[in-house]
Formats: structure tokens, sequence, C-alpha cells
């Protein structure tokens, strides 16, 4: 059912930072990985992997092949398998990604190699609590944050120039 | 392609990316699909509208499908078998379900009958009203060509970058252009300067 991080005794490469559960790249591991840390992966995986609330690091020297739920993954090696993160993907150089991603923040360095969807999932503002007020105010004074504007980051949203039409041959048929 | 190599990164204005992102601004939530390769200029830009993108570096499963092996690769790509097994690793979606297609210069390098399955199954993969960009070089005395990685800076402003030079398998005319994507409801071309023709077909 699940298989425990298993610790390499070689010395880590520096792309593991800070203390995190680590699978060296003798390691090979068939079926599902539930974890509650930061987790790095040099091995081969395949399965599936979840680290709901921590980081997912896949090395360099990583074969992995699953449906990977994490906070946030950092590809180095090779991925094939849907990611779905609440934070951050990150796919780094020479590194190679297949599969569709579900994140809300994506890094893709110049040299990686990715194939797949992105679905970016605009983290949702958390609207104040509703305090239960012991009495009514007179007068509502509080400032509701604005939390309806999930688009302003989409450029050139207004102020599009028309259709250029120099030099242009239009068949209609 | 070695995408390790991506030097040389150029910007050209484009007339046809300016009127394909035209329609993006209509609504969210549409599926956009990237000939291109993943890249983070792209991916910024598509998912910043509220989109889908899903990308694929074409040219790079033409190599590994019919420049790996033995033979020629524009011979190659005359083989049934091989021609199936491409179309079913780089085109593998249901019908309509793409609202747009940046497809960039990969058609340059295909035979037919290659070229012409390809065209037919974007036509399917595409939803009726969206768009499809294209781009051809009109440079004929030229053996081989740029491959340019495209990525899109603003709605119209392309860098390319040239990791490689390739042979392409024909040039296009505005009427072979327009045999090929026969199917469509219209084709519209914009001349640039710089010896590529850019074509807008509405599906």
């Amino acid at each position: 059912m699940s298989t425990l991080p298993v610790r390499s005794s070689e010395p880590h490469p520096d792309f593991s930072r800070g203390s995190s559960a680590v699978l060296g790249k003798s390691v090979i591991v068939k079926g599902e990985i539930h974890g509650r840390e930061d987790l790095t992966i040099d091995g081969e995986v395949e399965g599936t992997i979840e680290l709901q609330e921590h980081r997912l690091t896949i090395g360099p020297n990583a074969k992995v092949n699953a449906a990977v739920k994490a906070r946030e993954v950092v590809v180095l090696g090779t991925l094939h398998g849907n990611v779905e993160t609440r934070d951050k993907v990150e796919i780094r150089k020479e590194a190679k990604l297949v599969g569709d991603i579900r994140t809300a923040r994506i890094v893709i360095e110049d040299g990686a190699y990715f194939k797949g969807a992105v679905d970016i999932v605009r983290a949702e503002t958390p609207r104040p609590q509703p305090v239960a007020a012991p009495k009514p105010q007179p007068v509502a004074s509080a400032t509701v944050p604005n939390a309806g504007s999930s688009h302003a980051g989409s450029p050139h949203a207004s102020g599009h120039p028309g259709a250029i039409a120099a030099g242009a041959g239009d068949i209609k048929r | 392609m070695p995408r390790e190599a991506l030097v040389g990164l150029e910007t050209r204005q484009s007339h046809g990316l300016d009127q394909f992102c035209a329609s993006l601004g209509e609504r969210p939530g549409l599926s956009i699909l990237d000939f291109a390769g993943g890249s983070q200029a792209t991916v910024s830009f598509i998912t910043g509208y509220g989109h889908r993108l899903y990308s694929d570096d074409f040219v790079h499963q033409l190599d590994q499908c019919f420049g790996s092996g033995p033979g020629d690769f524009f011979d190659n790509q005359a083989n049934p078998l091989l021609a199936s097994k491409f179309i079913a690793k780089a085109l593998p979606f249901a019908e309509e379900s793409f609202d747009g297609a940046l497809v960039w210069d990969a058609l340059q390098f295909l035979c037919s009958p290659l070229l012409q399955t390809v065209v037919t199954r974007l036509h399917r993969l595409l939803r009726p009203g969206s768009s499809l960009l294209a781009m051809f070089h009109t440079e004929e005395r030229l053996d081989t060509l740029a491959t340019y990685a495209y990525r899109i800076q603003d709605h119209r402003t392309v860098q390319m970058a040239a990791p490689a030079q390739r042979k392409p398998a024909q040039i296009f005319t505005n009427r072979s252009l327009e045999k090929m994507f026969q199917d469509f409801h219209s084709v519209k071309f914009f001349l640039t300067r710089d010896r590529l023709r850019e074509v807008i077909v509405r599906r």
C-alpha cells in the first residue's frame, strides 16, 4: 500500500535542501507514496505520490511515472503523470515532464521539455468568516476585501487594437 | 529539437498573432493548442487570460517518430504505420477539443499525405469559429530553413529562437495553402517583410 521513504547512504546532491525524505537513485518503488514531510526522489517510482502540504522534488536521476499531488513540485529529472499542486510547479532546465498540470503558479526554465496541459487555478482569497455579532451595529462600516477580480492579471483584457489588414488576402468560403 | 541549444532570441511583430489574440479576450476558459512546446512566456500569456494551454513540441515529435530510426525523415512520413503512430502520439485529442491552435511553422516539415492528414485532424480538433495560426516561409531558393521555437511576448510580438536548420518538405504558395485549408471556413494571409507568410485560418 505505502512505501516508507528510504534514505540513501550516498551523499545527497545539492538539490536536496533542508530536511526531507530521500529516495536514492538505486531505489525502485511501485505503489502509493503518502507523506507528511518533503520528499526528494532520485530513483524510480511508479504509482501515485501524495504529499498534500509538502514539497516533492524529482531529482535529476529520477524516473517517475506517477500521478502527483503536493503543495509544490520541482522537477529536475523525468516525470510522466498528472501533477496537481496548491502552490507551484517548477520544471527546471533539462527536466522532462509529460502530463497535465493544475497549479497556482508555474515556472518553466529554458531547456526543459514539457508536454501537456496547464490549468492555472487561482487560489481564492479566503473570505473573512462572519463573526456572530452580539448585536447589530447601527452602521455597517466593515470593508469587504475585493474578492471578485480574478482576472486582474489578464494581459490586454481591453484596448486590443483592431485587426490589421495590411498586406492581407482574405478568402471566405 | 535540441531545446537546450536555444540561442539568438529574436522578436518580431506579428499581425497574424494579433488577429489570433483578438478572440482570446472574448471569454475565459478557452482551450488553446500550442505546437511550440512549453515555454514560460507562452504559458504565462495564455493562462493570464484564464485559458487552458496544451503544449507540445510538434517538430520534436516529428523527429522522434520519423527521424530517430533508419530511413529518410521524409520517406518515413509515407510509412502508414509510422504515420498513424505519430498522429496517435502528437494529436491524441477528442474532436472539437480546442478553441484555437498555434501551429507556427510546423506544417512546413510535413510531406503529403501526412500533411493533409494532420490538417484534417486539426480541423476536427477545433471547435467551429475557432482560429488557427500557421506560418510558412516564402523563400524558394533555400535548401534549409531555420526551425524556430516560438514564444508569445505580447499579443503582437513573438520571440523566436532558432536552434537548428532543417530542410522543408515543400514551399507553399497562397494557392497551395488555400487548397490545404479548403475544409476550413476562411483563410487570411499576412505577408511580412521577413519572408514569412502568416496565415489565420478560421474553422
